[in-house]
């Protein structure tokens, strides 16, 4: 929120250009979680909190280490814990830390109705301006990740925000600070890529022949990216998508709106159509699970 | 540590075993990533659970609980049998070629002089032959089949890879590959450090577990080596400064010890503790013992004490027994005990068997709990349903609570694992109503000197003498304090080898032990810290990272114990020649030119002893050189020996399965009553261990919303195989039954705890994580000590948290 208006690179469902005057733009940046080095102890999660005043319930155990157990409005990352053997008779317990992965190409923003509601910088940041969000739930949706959550308390939608406040002014996220082991950091989006390919040297060399770097490309790539030992088995990891995707769904949205928006219709016009599309997620959703 | 948390950096294999670094020591564990990162070290996990520390190794092989000691004697009789030890380190630095008195003999489990009905060992025999000379006989040749090397090689070689996959489970295979791992280590320039914690120390045998541990390092070279050494991770940020600073019932500060009551004779008591070198040339540092001792009592009585009453001797304590935490409970449930100040301490939840500590803790007649925490201990007199059932008309202890202070609402020092003393500045002011723990104790103390002024009392001099020259008498500061441990010179204090050199002027702070005398005229609080806070200002207080020689011993960040040294025995780095085995970790080195030993760390050695003196680096050991033999330091023996827990799934131990005498420790004190309630496999066929979890920090976070939200509910784990078995499912409660108690909690099915065969037998592991109890944010829970048996370890009387049984049942 703390970047200037100056720094916008992309609005939601606004047709106006962003400001191009800089003569020289943000430099990408990028969080790389290196889950080969996360022991999963959640400071990154208090850090969070703590950094954004946010306090979730006092929850229960379900059976796992996982708590708070989902992303909430008031948790904008969790630690997903899985068990698998993928060799035999070796177990690994991977921890992926989950939360917002700032994609280069944001299903969210493109299905966001709300002007202004969801902005990118140009370092690459997707943020929520919750004081336009509508809470109509559409960046859901368009989410390839299932990040957003829309709060009970003010029905806007919430998750990460890259720290866009710190990082506004120098300072790294929240969660990097306090990562004790090493496994998050923060910087450029191409020293990062270094970085990795030094970490999946390691890897490598120490038996895991398929670790990577996850930054998939079918959403323009991602500012929050993951090591994995096993590159070619992301769902190994709390069911990571392999190739995610912007959603059919809001490519139609974004096709409709445009010219709908150019015209200038009126916000009544606007909410009826939004009735209509809400419709269709749910179908959508239902598909999918039967999948 | 002897080593300390920067220095794991510099090491090329990490073995985390009897800890979860990981899990309950996370901002350490940075420095295996480190070493993982930098060096390629490798990293391999021993324990029961595939903990969050197994899930960063390169190697993990699981183990049952409380069979340390077995897989460890195979590591050793792997290193002796393939000969794959540091040749030069063992021969010089160790005691290998010392010879063993005749009578020293070990058979059927037990070891010479045993008394089984008192279950103590008379240890005469374990000792040294001594030449006519006054020193130890030795056979540099190593052949003599009473030298240390024959006596402990014929030791393990009982314990054979099959016979640690009998007692500990761990498949053969597994086994053997992490003994190539740790042999690889033994080449000069190869490490290994050894990370562990309380999964070694909470065993009836946990002392013995870590000295196995060392041993094994000390085969291998790896003890004084950046990289290397036996790494104690401390449970507490302050847990350090609690031995050094002597808050064990038998110490004082500095790891002096009390008298016992046979020792009403000063002399004899100093002279037993001065020790003599025994062998020639070696320094046998505790021959200062009375410098130590007497500016300890300095320190404490001032000008009351002098040469002519022995420095207050007679107003010591003298010991008839320990009374360390499981005797005073003890001595509580029979009604001996009128009153207990509990400070700092949450007894009800960190004491064995919950039951027995409830009703302890019911026949005071008052109770003073000083705390910033509402504890379960302070409550344990209140009924909270089925978490705390109990009748409070049927209590009568009058519970007084004072609240204190917290680390960060005052001034004061932490001491590390490290054996840093790191000064910390108040970050925030305290709740109205609370007072510092000093403040609390002056308080508490002036009031009863006040009393034995005006009404007298059956023996006041102790109380009376105190030197108490605290500017506020009511309020010592924490900086006051720390100048008074770090010590001062009372009269000029001369250069012994040019008395009219005056080294430190009458009133000075001291520079360091070495200016300690024995004549009355310094005061010292704790030894081990003189120089902390010298002429030169605060030195804890120091935040300078500068790391000249680039191996991490940053002599300006804050101060060690002792003498500012980083990394303990450092001289055993270098060969006997005194160049560094490893040059590129070099630590320490012999400058020839300039007559003295220096480098990146504190040279832990008389700095001018070149080589050819012959002086060997164990400098604390009259001997001069490290033990594997332990004389009569250890209550069950000079060498480890397996034992199974007081709780155990076996019936016999395997490695004397005749002798039903020598199950469990035989030296282990057990208090008459418990022995019934000891569990017994048929009922409670399980084995269950208890430990932390990094989302909290013992029974302190529970207080906390942002750990209560990360950990909110008390849970349990258990492996597939058993819960498919008794039909659990993830997420279900069950309950969980030792001979002791229940707990009911959330079932957390998970692969990570396998099925081990012990003995041909099918075994399965049952873990309970302790955070929960009846305060706080987190959800009411069962406190987890509810399960454990009231027996410890035969020297520390450490609990035995970490093995017992249980049965488990879905409610
Ligand atoms: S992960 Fe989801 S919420 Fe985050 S930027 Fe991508 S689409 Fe938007
Ligand atoms: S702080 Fe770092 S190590 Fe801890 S859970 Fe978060 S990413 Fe993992």
């Amino acid at each position: 929120m703390a970047l200037q208006s100056l720094d916008i690179k992309a609005r939601s469902a606004t047709t106006t250009p962003p400001p191009d005057v800089r003569a020289r733009g943000a430099v990408p940046v990028a969080k790389l979680i290196d889950i080969s080095k996360c022991i999963g102890c959640k400071a990154c999660q208090v850090a969070c909190m703590e950094w954004n005043d946010l306090r979730d319930e006092v929850g229960t155990n379900a059976g796992t280490y996982d708590n708070p157990r989902d992303l909430t409005a008031q948790s904008w990352t969790v630690m997903r814990f899985s068990e698998v053997e993928v060799e035999q008779d070796r177990l690994e317990w991977l921890i992926r830390k989950d939360g917002c992965m700032h994609c280069a190409d944001p299903g969210c923003l493109k299905a966001c109705p709300a002007p202004g509601a969801i902005v990118q910088y140009a370092n690459g940041i997707v943020d929520f301006h919750e004081e336009h969000c509508i809470g109509c739930g559409y960046c859901i949706t368009g989410c390839p990740f299932n990040i957003p959550r829309i709060s009970q308390k003010d029905s806007k939608a919430y998750k990460c925000t890259l720290c866009s406040d710190r990082v506004a002014i120098g300072l790294e996220p929240a969660c990097i600070k306090t990562c004790p082991t090493g496994a998050l950091v923060f910087g450029t989006k191409d020293d990062m890529v270094l970085h990795a390919e030094g970490r999946i040297a390691d890897l490598k060399e120490r038996g895991y022949s398929h670790a990577a770097l996850y930054d998939p490309k079918g959403v323009g790539g991602t500012h929050v990216m993951y090591v994995l030992q096993h590159g070619d088995k992301p769902e190994l990891y709390a069911n990571l998508p392999r190739d995610p995707s912007i959603s059919p769904l809001v490519s139609l949205w974004k096709g409709v709106t445009k010219p709908l928006m150019s015209f200038g219709l009126g916000l009544a016009v606007f909410a009826g159509f939004f009735h209509y599309v809400t419709a269709g997620p749910k179908e959508v959703e239902e598909e999918e699970k039967t999948d | 540590m002897t080593n300390h948390w920067v220095d794991i950096k510099n090491t090329d294999l990490v073995l985390i075993m009897g800890g979860n670094a990981a899990e309950a020591h996370p901002c350490g564990f940075k420095w295996v990533t480190e070493a993982k990162a930098h060096r390629k070290a490798r990293l391999i996990v021993v324990d029961p659970r595939f903990t969050r520390s197994a899930a960063m190794s390169d190697f993990y092989a699981p183990i049952r609980a409380g069979s340390d000691i077995a897989f460890l004697g195979g590591v050793i009789n792997y290193l002796l049998g393939h000969d794959r030890i540091h040749h030069e380190y063992v021969k010089h630095y160790t005691d290998f070629s010392f010879l063993v008195k005749d009578e020293f003999a070990f058979a059927n489990g037990l070891f010479t002089g045993y008394d089984a009905e008192k279950r103590k060992y008379d240890k005469s025999s374990w000792g040294y032959q001594i030449g006519d000379d006054g020193y130890v006989r030795v056979d540099p040749t190593l052949q003599n089949p009473r030298c240390v090397y024959q006596l402990m090689k014929a030791h393990y070689s009982r314990y054979t890879p099959e016979m640690v996959a009998t007692i500990c489970g761990t498949p053969k295979e597994a086994f053997l590959k992490v003994c190539a791992a740790i042999a690889d280590t033994a080449a000069p320039d190869k490490t290994m450090t050894i990370m562990y914690a309380l999964g070694w120390t909470q065993h009836s045998v946990g002392s013995q577990m870590i000295r196995t541990g060392a041993m094994v390092q000390l085969l291998l070279g790896n003890i004084g080596v950046a990289g290397g050494g036996m790494n104690a991770l401390r449970g507490h940020s302050n847990i350090q400064g609690l031995t050094d600073l002597g808050l064990l019932s038998n110490l004082m500060p500095g790891y002096l010890t009390l008298p016992n009551d046979a020792e009403q004779d000063y002399a004899a008591y100093v002279g037993k503790r001065t020790l003599k070198p025994l062998r020639p040339g070696q320094l046998s540092y505790w021959q200062n013992y009375p410098r130590f001792h007497v500016s300890l009592m300095k320190a404490w009585f001032g000008d009351a004490v002098t040469a002519d009453n022995n420095w207050g001797y007679d107003w010591l304590p003298k010991l008839d027994k320990g009374y360390d935490l499981m005797q005073m409970f003890e001595d509580m449930g029979q009604g001996k005990v009128n009153g207990y100040v509990c400070q700092g301490f949450n007894p009800l939840g960190s004491a064995p068997c919950k039951v027995k500590v409830s009703n302890s803790l019911s026949k005071l007649k008052f109770m003073v709990v000083i705390d910033p925490l509402v504890t379960e201990t302070s409550e344990f007199w209140q009924n909270h349903g089925e978490y705390n059932d109990v009748d409070p008309a049927k209590i009568q202890t009058e519970v007084f609570r004072l609240p204190s202070t917290c680390f960060a609402e005052e001034n004061g020092s932490l001491i590390n694992s490290g054996r840093w003393l790191q000064w910390h500045w108040k970050a925030a002011e305290p709740p109205a109503e609370t007072l510092s723990d000093q403040e609390i104790m002056a308080g508490i103390f002036l009031r009863v000197r006040a009393l034995y002024q005006k009404e007298g009392g059956a023996f006041p001099d102790p109380i009376l003498n105190v030197a108490w020259k605290y500017k506020i008498p009511s309020f010592p500061s924490p900086e006051e304090l720390a100048r008074e441990f770090s010590g001062k010179a009372l009269k000029d204090v001369t250069d012994p080898k040019d008395p009219g050199r005056v080294l430190v002027k009458a009133g000075e702070q001291l520079s360091g032990f070495a200016d300690l005398r024995d004549d009355g005229s310094t005061s010292c609080g704790c030894w081990l810290f003189a120089g902390s806070w010298s002429e030169k200002g605060n030195l804890m207080a120091r935040r300078d990272n500068a790391d000249p020689y680039g191996v991490g011993q940053t002599l300006n960040w804050a101060y060690a114990w002792p003498a500012n040294r980083r990394i303990l025995y450092n001289r055993a780095s270098c060969d006997p020649s005194g160049k560094p085995y490893d040059p590129t970790r070099a630590i320490v080195a012999w400058d020839a030119a300039a007559g003295k030993w220096g480098g990146a760390d504190v040279p832990d050695f008389k700095i001018d002893s070149a080589p050819q003196d012959g002086m060997n680096p164990f400098i604390m050991n009259p001997e001069g050189v490290a033990r594997f033999f332990a004389v009569d330091a250890m209550a069950e023996g000079p060498f480890p020996e397996h034992y199974e827990p007081f709780e155990t799934p076996l019936a016999v131990n395997p490695l004397s399965p005749k002798n039903p005498e020598v199950r469990s420790n035989p030296a282990a004190r057990v208090f008459k009553d418990i022995w019934p309630t000891l569990g017994k496999p048929d009922a409670f066929p399980y084995v269950c261990t208890t430990y932390r979890l990094t989302e909290h920090f013992h029974f302190w976070t529970q207080h906390v919303r942002l750990d209560a939200i990360l950990q909110p509910e008390q849970f349990v784990e258990i492996g597939e195989e058993l819960a498919k078995e008794k039909g659990i499912k993830a997420g279900d409660h069950v309950r969980v039954k030792s001979s002791h108690g229940f707990i009911v909690a959330v079932a957390v099915v998970t692969k990570r705890l396998k099925a081990l065969t012990i003995d041909g037998r099918k075994t399965h592991t049952v873990g309970v994580p302790i955070h929960w109890g009846f305060m706080g944010l987190t959800r009411n829970g069962y406190i987890a000590n509810t399960l454990t048996p009231y027996v410890a370890d035969a020297n520390s009387q450490t609990p035995e948290f970490k093995a017992f049984l249980v049965n488990l049942e879905k409610v």
